[in-house]
This record gives C-alpha cells, structure tokens and sequence, in this order.
C-alpha cells in the first residue's frame, strides 16, 4: 500500500501543492533537453542524408570538446580554436567518407551502424592519446549564475545553451531550405539514386553532412563541456540522445528537438518526484523506458515517416 | 585435395543429416576438442601457469564465447540486434546467486541451467516490443533492458542478499561431492573442466538449433520478416524464442562469468560496454556461424594480452595507459577493415580457407 501510494498518490499530491517547483522542475528539464536534442540533431542529420546511423556521434561531441579545450589550453584565441576544430572536423568527415563510407557503399544499414561502432572506439583512443585522459574544464566565460525570472529559479547557463541551440537549427534551417547545398541534400535524403541521376555528387554531399554534423557535435560539446568539464562521460550522456532520437523519429529536424525536450522534462520530473519512491537515479533508464512505451503505440517515432513494408 | 566430399557416399538419411557430414570435418572438431580437453590443459600444467592460463584465460574466453553464442542466435540468424546482452548476463549472474543462496543443497549445474531459465523469461518479456518496433528502433530499445536491468540490480538489496556494497561473492559449490567450481577453493583446472563442458554442449545443440527447422525459421525472419510472414513463419513465436534461447546462452554466460571466473561481481561489470565487447565478438567472428562465435570471442580476448605482452618484449616502453588507447584504436580499425574487408568475419574467412584446401594443390 505505501509504496502504490507512494508511486501513484504522492508525486501528484506534491505537484499539486507546489505547482512553482513543478513549473521550475518542467523548465530546468526543457532546457536540459535541449543538449540533448542537439546531440539528437547530430545523428538526424547524417541519418537523413546518408541512411547511416552514426552511433559515433556521441564520440565525436567528446573529441570536438576535447580538441576545443586543448586549443584553449595552449592559450589559443577562442574563435581561432573555433576555427581549428572545424577545420579538423572537416578532415574528420572527408577521412570516414574516403576510409569507411566509400568502401562500404551498397552494404546492409547494419554493417555500416557497426562500422560507426568502430569509429567510435577510434575516436575515443585517438582523442585520449592526442589529449590525455584527465577531465578539462572548459571556461569561455558563458554566464553560470542562476537567475530568477517570474518567481522561477533559472540556470543562466540554461538559457544561453537553450539560445545557442536555437539559433543553431534556426541557420540548419535556412541553410538546408534556402541553399542550393541545402537543397542537394534534402534531394539525397529523399532518394540516393534520384539524386546522383540529376547530378547530384554523392560523396561531396556526404562530406558536407558529416561536417555539419561534426559542427553541430562542437557547439554540443561545448556546451555539455561548459556544464559537466570534458569528461568521459559525456558520451553516456550522448547515449541518452538515442531514446531521444526514436521518440523524434530518426529522419526528422523537428523531432529530434521535440524529442529533446520531452525526455528531458519527462526525465526531471519522474527523478524528481517518482525517483525516492524507487530508489533514485531512474534518470538513467527512464528516457529509454519512456520512448520504449512510446514505440509500442507508434512504431515509426513522433515524426518519422510511415514505414511501408512491402515483399 | 586434403579436404574433399569427393567418395564420401551417404547411403543412410541418418549419415546425409549428420552434424558434419564430411570425414575432414569430424577429424577437425576431434582434434579442437582433444586440444581443448588435453592439450591447453597439459599446457598450462607443464608451465606452470595453471592459474593464469586455464583461470584468467581459458574461463573468461570460454564464458564469452557463450555470450557472443546467445548473441549471434539473436542478431546472425533473427536479424534483431540488441545491445542488452550485458544486463541478460546480469541476470544470468545474479539469478544463479540467488538460486545458489536460497537453495544450497541445489547441485551446481542445476543452478545455472535454472539461471538460465530465468533469463530467458527476462528476455521474452523485453523481447515483446521487438514485434512492433524494427531495426535501429529496436536496437535503441534494447538499451533500456541494459539500463534498467543493471540499475535495479543495483538499487534492489534484495537481489545482492542486502550487501552493504552491492557485490556478489559466489558461493562455494560443487560439481560431484568435493570438486569444487565455485567459491576461492575451486582449482583452475576443475573450473576450466567445467567451463568446457558446460559450453561444448551448449555449443553443439546451439549449432543443431539453427540448422533445423527452428534455425531457419529465424533466418527467414531476419531475411525478411513479411515473406516469412507469408509462407507460414509465425513471427511471434519464432522472435519471442530466439529471445528466450538468446537470453539462455547470455544468462548462462553471465553466470559463468560471475560464478566461475571471477566469483565476486557487482551489476556494473555488466555494463554497456560488455553489450558492446560481445556485439563485436559475433562481428569480427562473424554473424550467423556458431563457429564464429569461438573466433571472435578468442580474438577479442587474445588481443589485448597480445598487446599487453609484445610491445614490451620487442624493447617498446609503452605505458599501460596509452595500451589501453592504443587497443581502443586498434578495436576501431579493426572492426572498420573486417566490415570492408570481409563483413562475414572470421567464420567466413574459414571457409575460403576451406574452398582453397579443395583445391589444393591444383589452381583450378
């Protein structure tokens, strides 16, 4: 009986009498939603261009901040660093395209899901050995204060973060709908052979996405690393990005941040009120156990695109 | 020349059914078993390693080889890859210490069958969505049986016999009346014996499994579900069993590994990272061979002590960080050349081998 009510009576009645520290709980899992939903953009991006799922993602957030920090460690301005690490980034996306994508064209979806599993180890060995395994702190003088807005207690950092992601898929957005780049992508994302037959170059097209991808990791890594220093586990946090991702739809912009934000507020509230019923920390499972629940009514994520299964 | 079906007539079902139909083959698995049986064991006595060789080698391989088994039953021949295999493990390893605890006049091989068992009630019930949910959906999905099971592993007292620490000491048990498996007095060698045992004939009704009609069940669905749809394959019986035979094998395994190998765990030596070291293992080994599952296992655990032991004995100073980075480094290649090179593993180069021995020594 008391752990039912503790489970089903308790969190509501605690909601319901502080509804400000619920409000305060909803927007500080929004707005750490929102890193997660730029780590989800990441894997979006390349999905939808290349039909790749880059589980190396995660990794390539941790080697962005990790080669980001290291500049600034060696007294390197802040926007050359920016600079350096897009740059290195780029190499990145044309090695992976030239060394794994290329001679792996035409192989089964899992075979190059694996093949992302192997980047990943390698990036973590090479970003270790390049770096070192100590955990950087990463300070570019973003504001950490916390602040009160409407009676709300809110992390400065929060809204900076919330912003930067914003105008980030706000650019994505121009840039995928207003270019011509943008356009070849959208074009390969809809139909691979359709667009090398109007002449669209594949693998510069891979290139680029990987790249996006990679700076889209950057601004991610920055962020997360600003947060929690450049650590390892930054990658388990990238982790959390994938339940985002199913609960988005893996082919959708908007779904990813859609998804961001619901599994991070739904992950606050549940550890905040659910957690002491069940012995806390459920923050680790419960974005999984969520999407999970969701894929059960709608296999194909918020925003997916149907799945049609022919013979 | 040396490895032909050349003559070799069947005049019986019985001969045209048998495992390895081929004369070769049966010498082949013969001599593995004697090497297995007595060789290494000779070995590793004669050397004087016996702990070492036989106790932190040959076990932890061996209980591998019969997770990346459960795996490569899951994912080489359903089709459904999952990355839960380290929280199936956990369940093998804390269901058997349990059982072990609550029952201690239960005989030891009792144990781990019922751990097994008990797993793959777990694996069905996380093996429910996977008729909804396909592909990468389901992949991710299987993540939350990792998670979870390993958080509650370690929430729940109950499951640890409330340890204030969360760890589990194996307790002592054994097979016959006083060879000890389990516990700090077991010997190496009974633990390897036991190991073996356990995993060859888990290994061979594994490979009889998916070469009958429930083996190609599984490798209809994975081809594609629909059409095995179609031509009578209930596609819910067949994925719900290759996620209970699957979970089988990994909660076994888990158990091995708890029990024999280490003897004292905690939940978190399952974590994503043993998902991930076995997923690799039927990579490299090669997806949908039983064969491949012994390969990829013995290749990845052989690695690292290969790289641990070489550098140093060719006058290389590497210290035991930057190995650790460079065996990271190394696993990513790897992984990337065998998907380039061969993305059927080990298994696969097998049997090249083996078409290049029936030949031999003539070119055509």
């Amino acid at each position: 009986m008391a752990t039912l009510y503790a489970l089903f009576v308790d969190p509501f009645a605690q909601m319901w009498d502080n509804p400000e520290f619920l409000l305060e709980v909803v927007i500080g899992g929004l707005l750490s939603g929102v890193l997660y939903s730029l780590v989800a953009l990441g894997y979006v991006l390349i999905y939808k261009a290349s039909g790749v799922f880059n589980f190396a993602q995660g990794t390539m957030v941790l080697f962005a901040a990790l080669t980001f920090s290291g500049c600034i460690d060696l007294h390197v301005p802040i926007w050359l660093s920016f600079i350096i690490v897009i740059a290195v980034m780029v190499v990145l996306a044309f090695g992976i395209e030239r060394v794994v994508l290329r001679p792996l064209v035409n192989q089964e979806q899992i075979i190059l899901f694996m093949a992302t599993i192997g980047i990943t180890y390698f990036l973590r060995g090479l970003g270790q050995i390049v770096w070192g395994g100590n955990v950087r702190t990463l300070d570019i003088g973003l504001p950490k204060a916390p602040m009160i807005i409407g009676g709300v207690l809110v992390n400065a950092f929060d809204l900076v973060s919330a912003a930067a992601a914003g105008s980030l898929v706000a650019i994505l957005a121009v840039f995928f709908q207003k270019t011509a780049v943008g356009r070849a992508l959208r074009a390969v994302a809809d139909d691979h052979q359709a667009a090398q037959a109007v002449g669209i170059p594949l693998k510069t097209i891979w290139v680029i996405v990987w790249t996006t991808a990679g700076i889209v990791a950057l601004v991610a890594g920055i962020l997360w690393g600003t947060n929690l220093g450049v650590q390892f586990s930054i990658e388990l946090v990238a982790l959390k990005a994938l339940p985002v991702l199913i609960l988005g739809g893996f082919t959708s912009v908007p779904g990813a941040i859609v998804g961001g934000l619901i599994v991070g507020a739904g992950e606050k509230v549940a550890e905040v009120f659910w957690g002491p019923a069940l012995g806390g920390a459920i923050e680790d499972w419960f974005a999984y156990m969520l999407a999970l629940a969701f894929l059960l009514v709608r296999p194909q994520g918020l925003f997916g695109e149907r799945i049609i299964e022919r013979v | 020349m040396l490895y032909r079906e050349a003559g070799q007539f069947k005049t019986s079902y019985v001969a045209d059914q048998a495992i390895f139909p081929i004369l070769q083959d049966r010498i082949f698995v013969a001599l593995i078993l004697a090497v297995a049986f007595v060789g290494i064991p000779v070995l590793a006595i004669s050397a004087g390693a016996e702990a070492y060789w036989l106790g932190t080698i040959m076990v932890p391989l061996l209980a591998y080889a019969l997770a990346a088994i459960g795996l490569n039953i899951l994912t080489g021949y359903a089709g459904q890859v999952s990355l839960g295999t380290g929280g199936f493990m956990a369940v093998g390893a804390f269901a058997a210490y349990k059982l072990a605890t609550a029952f201690p006049w239960l005989n030891v091989v009792l144990v781990f069958l019922l751990a097994g068992l008990v797993t793959a009630a777990v694996g069905i019930m996380f093996g429910f969505p996977s008729l909804r949910i396909k592909g990468f959906y389901l992949t991710v999905a299987t993540l939350a049986s990792q998670f979870f099971l390993i958080w509650l592993f370690n929430k729940v007292p109950w499951f640890t016999n409330y340890a204030p620490s969360g760890v589990i000491n194996a307790p002592p048990r054994a097979v016959f009346s006083d060879i000890f498996v389990t516990g700090s007095e077991a010997r190496p060698l009974a633990k390897y014996y036991f190991v073996l045992v356990i995993v060859t004939v888990l290994a061979l009704a594994a490979k009889n499994l998916v070469r009958g009609r429930v083996g190609r069940a599984w490798m209809a669905i994975r081809d594609m579900d629909i059409a095995a749809e179609i031509i009578g394959i209930r596609p819910l019986q067949t994925k719900l069993l290759a996620f209970a035979v699957s979970s089988f094998y990994c909660g076994i395994a888990g158990a091995l590994w708890a029990h024999v190998y280490t003897s004292s765990v905690e939940a978190l030596a399952f974590d994503i990272d043993t998902s991930f070291t076995v997923l690799f293992m039927i990579i490299i080994g090669g997806l949908g061979s039983i064969l491949g599952s012994f390969l990829g296992a013995a290749f990845i655990t052989l690695l690292p002590l290969f790289l641990e032991n070489v550098p140093p004995k060719l006058g290389l100073a590497i210290s035991v960080n930057l190995v650790t980075n460079i065996q990271q480094i190394i696993f990513g290649a790897l992984i990337v050349f065998f998907l380039i090179a061969e993305p059927r593993g080990l298994a696969r180069l097998w049997q090249i081998g083996k078409e290049k021995l029936r030949l031999w020594p003539f070119p055509h």
